[in-house]
């Protein structure tokens, strides 16, 4: 296949436009990589088409199943976009600058996240127009108006924080303006990392606390400090956990496919400590808020933790979350052997990741499955192929972007030496 | 609102008097129950028993317009603007991002604003009545059925969320009626029309707090309750029943001790 794709005409060279020092594959078979995003965009396209010409109706959302895919996906990779603002506080305000050669990848992949996951709110609900209610007629007791205001202007500060990036591009760095503005961002970027971090601690919060406060569904429902439950800060302690994991791994797999090396491992290794030792506090946490919710909550409400789980949210949906996804990752990742071994990090990072995208499902998912009425139904939920196609768009969008940024933006500054 | 469920044969007209006073459309396939419109819906249930010991009961659910917070002192409440506040807490409103829906302090009722709603369905997921609908589809109004809609209540759009609004337009009607004569709105002066319909007079409609109203009395039976008690949702609607294995099926197993403290708290209908 590559001695098929070696002999293909040349048509045309890029090579100019590539990071300096680095090597990239020709634009044809580029190109041809390039299908696998746009066929992912153009499911996402039909699903989207369907849902706003005909409706909601073309998920299999319902009264009961309020929220679905959409939001599972949208919690997750909010999460997992984490690292993008812990990243940039630990490398600009920390003063951890070891971790300077993977913030560009953290801002990216954050960026990925966000974009991706407001898209798909313009979708998920009911009357996209009306979007900018939520901003003019703003209600300040709603978590979900927190997300909103949040997201959107940390997704905003993304991108100022990318531009950099962009601008440090080979070509574009030429123009003298282009520079000079390049060069200035530069020596304000901590302005802009402190401003992501308090956006994105509260939103990562608010995420959390969106199901704490519904206090009419036992599943969700949590007490905690003041207006704010418990799950507010579980879930920015879990984000903070996983997003430095999901960053490296993906820095991994673009290594593995690229087949050239991007950052040093000490720096991944790092990224690994750090997200272990976080994973350590959160699952500390975790599992103190799964006790007191199992032994003190519940039963105040009449359940207990039997009526909360029935097939196909059975039980092994908490212990793969607690324990295998959870405590195991954690605990694998705070050891040195196991951050120095490339497969075994990746396969706990990812472990983790995996963790944090099933709190995200039972949080949305598993909360709405069940009854509270005492004579009501169970009903389980599963999307519809349009509602796939949506949910496809952070992978399709990602992947075009994160593939366009690796090509031609100075994205790994180590990846010179290493490749010398 | 107490509804007697010994009363209640489940004959539906409740439901279709509302269907019909606030202009809720018929769908295509109105079989599927998860995603049709029934802001007064009739839930069946039973004792579990088989024949001949088989009972049935109906309960005819409306939104409970839930005061929430723990009742009690405002010292106790669970939600307060201010130390000397006890706001109102209902699950579904301040979970609401474009405050499309909201708690009238005056009447107790928790209001919907269709044209104000951006569709995110966060309420119908606060909700543990089900109480909330969002609009799946368009509804196919047969042609000339519009002229046949009631003027008082705007048909709803494709992708916002409705509920009862306890004939809000009926309170408004009332309201005016009195402001003119000079008078207050009385007992009669103000009733859903689930509770004009029902041809057995299971559903008593008026102001709790108010001792000269049939409900304040009813509530004080030792056979009321409400649903999901345990979760202070605080409902403004009571139901009634001497089997008790109906009050067991409803309100899970809630003691009973401070029933009368909630209601002395609880203002609006």
């Amino acid at each position: 296949m590559r001695r098929w794709l070696d002999d293909l005409p040349k048509y045309a060279d890029d090579s100019s436009w590539w990071p300096k020092g680095t090597k990239r594959c020709r634009p044809e078979v580029f190109l041809i990589w390039l299908g696998l995003p746009l066929t992912l965009l153009a499911y996402f396209s039909v699903g989207a088409v369907l849902c706003l010409a005909l409706g909601l109706n073309q998920t299999n959302m319902n009264d009961y199943f309020a929220f679905g895919v959409w939001i599972v996906v949208d919690l997750a990779v909010i999460a997992l976009g984490a690292g993008a603002f812990f990243t940039s506080f630990l490398n600009y305000i920390v003063g951890k600058t070891e971790l300077k050669p993977i913030v560009n990848a953290a801002v990216l992949i954050g960026f990925i996240c966000y974009v991706g996951a407001i898209l798909m709110l313009g979708i998920d609900i009911g009357q996209p127009i009306r979007g900018w209610f939520g901003f003019w007629h703003a209600n300040v007791h709603s978590m979900l108006t927190e997300v909103m205001f949040c997201i959107t202007t940390y997704a905003i500060v993304l991108t100022i924080e990318l531009l950099p990036s962009v601008l440090d591009n080979k070509r574009i760095s030429r123009v003298p303006e282009f520079g000079t503005f390049s060069h200035n961002l530069h020596t304000i970027m901590i302005v802009f990392a402190a401003a992501g971090t308090f956006l994105s601690f509260f939103h990562q919060g608010s995420l959390g606390g969106m199901f704490g406060v519904l206090y009419a569904r036992p599943f969700a429902a949590r007490g905690g400090l003041g207006i704010w439950p418990w799950t507010f800060f579980l879930f920015i302690m879990s984000a903070i956990a996983v997003g430095p994991s999901f960053t490296t791994m993906v820095v991994m797999i673009t290594e593995k496919i690229s087949g050239r090396k991007l950052t040093k491992h000490s720096v991944k290794m790092l990224m690994g400590k750090i997200s272990g030792w976080l994973l350590v506090v959160y699952m500390v946490f975790k599992s103190a808020d799964t006790l007191w919710w199992a032994y003190i909550k519940l039963p105040s409400a009449g359940l207990t933790l039997d009526n909360m789980y029935h097939a196909p949210y059975g039980f092994w949906l908490l212990w793969v979350e607690i324990g295998l996804c959870g405590w195991l990752p954690a605990l694998m990742l705070v050891q040195e052997k196991v951050r120095a071994s490339y497969g075994w990090m990746f396969v706990a990072m990812l472990l983790a990741c995996i963790g944090i995208t099933l709190n995200r499902f039972v949080f949305t998912i598993q909360s709405l499955a069940l009854p509270v009425l005492p004579f009501e139904k169970f009903y389980a939920y599963l999307p519809s192929w349009p509602e796939w196609g949506i949910a496809t768009l952070v992978l399709g969008f990602g992947l075009l972007v994160f593939m366009l940024a690796y090509r031609y933006l100075p994205i790994f500054p180590q990846e010179p030496e290493l490749n010398d | 609102m107490v509804i007697d469920l010994d009363k209640c044969t489940g004959c539906g007209a409740c439901s279709v008097a509302c269907m019909s006073e606030n202009n809720i459309g018929v769908l295509h396939n109105e079989t599927d129950k998860i995603r049709s419109i029934t802001w007064m819906r009739v839930y069946q249930i039973d004792n579990g028993k088989s024949f001949p010991d088989t009972e049935v009961a109906f309960i005819p659910r409306p939104c409970m317009h839930c005061q929430g917070g723990k009742s009690g002192t405002p010292g106790q409440a669970f939600f307060q603007e201010g130390p000397m506040d006890e706001e109102a807490h209902p699950p579904c409103v301040s979970v609401c991002p474009a405050t499309a829906t909201d708690y009238d302090e005056e009447t107790g009722i928790v209001s919907q604003i269709p044209t104000r709603c951006i569709g995110c369905r966060y309420c119908v997921a606060a909700c543990p009545y089900h109480a909330r609908y969002f609009n799946w589809y368009d509804v196919p109004w047969p042609k000339g059925s519009p002229r046949a809609l009631s003027p008082f209540v705007s048909p709803r759009m494709r992708g916002v969320v409705e509920k009862c609004t306890f004939c809000y337009q009926r309170y408004q009607a009332a309201r005016n009626k009195a402001m003119v004569s000079g008078g207050e709105v009385g007992e009669m002066d103000y009733q859903t029309a689930c509770t004009e319909a029902c041809p057995s007079g299971a559903i008593t409609f008026g102001q709790l707090q108010n001792p000269e109203h049939k409900v304040h009395k009813l509530i004080s039976s030792d056979y009321t309750f409400r649903l999901l008690e345990q979760l202070h949702t605080n409902p403004k609607v009571y139901y009634m029943s001497k089997r008790e294995w109906v009050r067991k099926m409803a309100d899970n197993y809630v003691t009973r001790h401070n029933k009368f403290a909630q209601a002395a708290t609880q203002s609006g209908h």
